[in-house]
């Protein structure tokens, strides 16, 4: 088998120090298989955009720092690297798609100058040169009247356009890797299909890989080869997509299937919701995050942390109860 | 069958007969205002046209993407936007002419829970003072004690605990303020709720939560409800009938049941479509065309069949002739494919 192409160990992200320090992301890890698409599913607050951010190294520091852990990309450790040098992979071999296209652009240059300021700076081609590359990657994503478009502002696009230019420039320097964080969150369902099927094609065409960052199950269940469940900061379960919807194994996971409605099940299913709320991550239970919330709840979870658990060799799970190896 | 769903059906199949609320043509436009002297220059057609009836006890649900007009129906219906014209009767009076005096009354037996938990409770207001409100207001209950008792009582029906009485909205999560929101709305024994989005702020763990408190407010109280969401998955939980919007227009109003199984406008069937099934094997086996462009301005709607330059079944008349709402099945479907 290859060498996975990002490789997170033990990563540890905090925010604040002292008393009041919040452990957001707490000792993750897991990989990225060149070309494939990885969804991290999670409510708020349980970490999924702050693995994203320190991937990216793009952390508000201060507050937020990476505690410990590193994050092997194509052999590099980005944690280790100078401001300077993660320039030169940012927006290069790694970019973001963020939720709100409406702030991630800049509302006072062009797009044509958005899209073709990254290929002019990390590829090294002349402006006029960048400036065609633009048009044809907005053609690309589909952009009715792409030559036109280029000098117009963001304003004058809708959500669903905003975001086809975002996934414009992220494949701008054909990246080998794309971080989208709830890219289809802020968009209507038609629209939201219209984008996820756009950047499933694009990807699988040039070979990138996706970190699809969503809390939504059914755009996991269409659009991931595997999947990380993350809870109160640490990655709770993870497994193939196939695998995980047949044989969820942790109680939060299978919680989550069971509370979210579907179209697929008759209408008169009652949900089964998971009782409580989620974790104030400043004051996360002792042992299991979860155990105030689990049904199957057994004493060792109340004072003993579980990390990830072997099943098989491609299903892992931190449940003490859940049956593993 | 679950007693659930049999109590369910029994009581649609017993109510059918009265209506409590009658929508007919209703239209609600917004002047756009602009150039040197902000002068009119055009108007927004929200609702251009919408006309259904809500039964005893019967949930309909208004669903729709963004712009389509249900929010704006929600709040004409109570009257809390200006109405261009067609015409609101609820229990069979005709509300539409009456003064913010005459709608008084009217408002005690119409209550509405929001979206947004955080931006519509108080939070210089105790929950107790907060679901006590409406009840002094409409002055009922009294004296303070007997308020205190209902509010007591209410908290009791949302799942909250009775000690919460004295807390601020800051001390609650997003679920449990929705509960505080609709146990105000629940005070005055209102005949009619109107929900705007009220779980689509939620977590899905909490969204599930809210869901089911709904159904079974449904089944204890049988309140008539109308519930305006995006979410066709959750709507479908709490919904006997179901109305889709597109651009201020109803394109098909059906049962639950038959909409779901066989949605006939092109438009619900693109919605269903768009929406991903948790089923990693149900969504290989589906095909993920998608319909091509988003919904046109409202200022500015296509003619015809406003749904005409998305659709993937137009023909030369759906450019011309505005489709009318006409039965089919156990339904209404506004679709030229059909007459």
């Amino acid at each position: 088998m290859s060498k996975p192409l990002l490789q997170v160990r033990n990563l540890t992200t905090r925010f604040g120090d002292g008393l009041g320090a919040i452990t957001a992301v707490n000792n993750i890890s897991f990989n990225v298989d060149v070309g494939e698409t990885l969804a991290i599913v999670g409510e708020s607050g349980s970490g999924k955009s702050v693995t994203a951010l320190s991937i990216m190294q793009l952390l508000p520091d201060p507050p937020g720092r990476i505690m410990a852990g590193e994050i092997v990309f194509d052999g590099t450790d980005l944690a280790k690297l100078k401001e300077e040098e993660m320039r030169t992979i940012r927006g290069n071999q790694i970019s973001m798609i963020f939720q709100e296209p409406m702030t991630s652009l800049n509302p006072s240059l062009t797009i044509g100058l958005q899209i073709a300021e990254p290929i002019n700076l990390h590829k090294k081609l002349p402006w006029q040169k960048a400036y065609d590359k633009a048009e044809e990657l907005l053609n690309r994503v589909r952009m009715p009247d792409a030559r036109s478009r280029l000098s117009a502002h963001p304003y004058q696009f809708s959500g669903g356009m905003r975001q086809r230019i975002m996934i414009a420039m992220a494949l701008a320097c054909q990246p080998r890797l794309i971080i989208a964080d709830e890219p289809t969150t802020a968009l209507d369902v038609t629209v939201q299909a219209q984008v996820l099927e756009l950047l499933k094609e694009l990807t699988r065409e040039t070979g990138t890989a996706l970190i699809l960052i969503t809390h939504d199950l059914g755009v996991v269940a269409r659009y991931a080869d595997r999947v990380c469940v993350m809870y109160g900061g640490k990655i709770i379960e993870t497994a193939s997509a196939l695998d995980l919807y047949a044989r969820p194994m942790h109680p939060y996971t299978r919680g989550l299937m069971a509370s979210i409605p579907r179209l697929d099940e008759p209408a008169g299913r009652r949900l089964v919701p998971i009782k409580g709320q989620p974790p104030n991550l400043s004051q996360l239970p002792v042992g299991c995050s979860f155990n105030p919330r689990c049904s199957e709840v057994v004493d060792r979870c109340r004072h003993d942390t579980p990390e990830l658990m072997k099943f098989d060799d491609k299903h892992l799970h931190a449940c003490w109860v859940a049956p593993h190896v | 069958m679950s007693d659930v769903l049999l109590r369910h059906k029994q009581r649609r199949a017993a109510v059918k007969s009265d209506v409590i609320l009658d929508v007919q043509e209703l239209k609600v436009h917004f002047p756009v205002y602009g150039g040197f002297l902000q002068r009119e220059v055009g108007t927004v057609k929200a609702v251009d046209g919408v006309s259904f009836q809500l039964h005893e006890g019967e949930t309909l649900g208004l669903v729709g993407e963004s712009g389509c007009g249900k929010s704006t129906t929600g709040l004409a219906i109570l009257r809390m936007l200006p109405i261009t014209s067609g015409k609101i009767v609820f229990e069979g009076v005709d509300i539409t002419e009456h003064d913010p005096r005459q709608m008084r009354p009217v408002r005690r037996r119409v209550q509405m829970v929001y979206q947004d938990p955080f931006g519509s409770l108080d939070p210089r207001m105790t929950i107790g003072d907060i679901i006590g409100e409406p009840l002094e207001i409409h002055k009922l209950h009294g004296n303070k004690a007997e308020r205190r008792a209902r509010v007591m009582d209410l908290l009791k029906t949302v799942g909250l605990r009775q000690d919460m009485i004295d807390r601020y909205p800051h001390q609650f999560s997003g679920g449990q303020r929705q509960r505080v929101s609709i146990a105000r709305a629940l005070a005055v024994e209102p005949r009619l709720l109107l929900c705007d989005e009220p779980v689509s702020a939620l977590d899905v763990s909490i969204q599930a939560q809210v869901v089911n408190l709904f159904q079974e407010l449904q089944e204890e109280l049988g309140i008539s409800t109308i519930f305006v969401a995006h979410d066709l998955a959750v709507v479908r939980h709490v919904s006997h009938r179901l109305a889709v919007m597109y651009l201020g227009t109803i394109v098909e109003i059906s049962t639950c049941d038959e909409l779901y199984a066989h949605p006939k406008h092109p438009y619900t069937q693109a919605l269903m479509a768009a929406i991903p099934v948790p089923n990693p094997v149900i969504e290989a086996g589906r095909s993920h065309q998608t319909i091509q462009g988003e919904v046109p301005s409202a200022q500015h709607p296509p003619g015809g069949c406003r749904f005409h330059p998305r659709c993937p079944h137009a023909m030369p008349i759906c450019k011309e002739q505005t489709p009318k709402l006409l039965p089919q099945g156990s339904g209404l479907v506004a679709c030229h494919l059909f007459t």
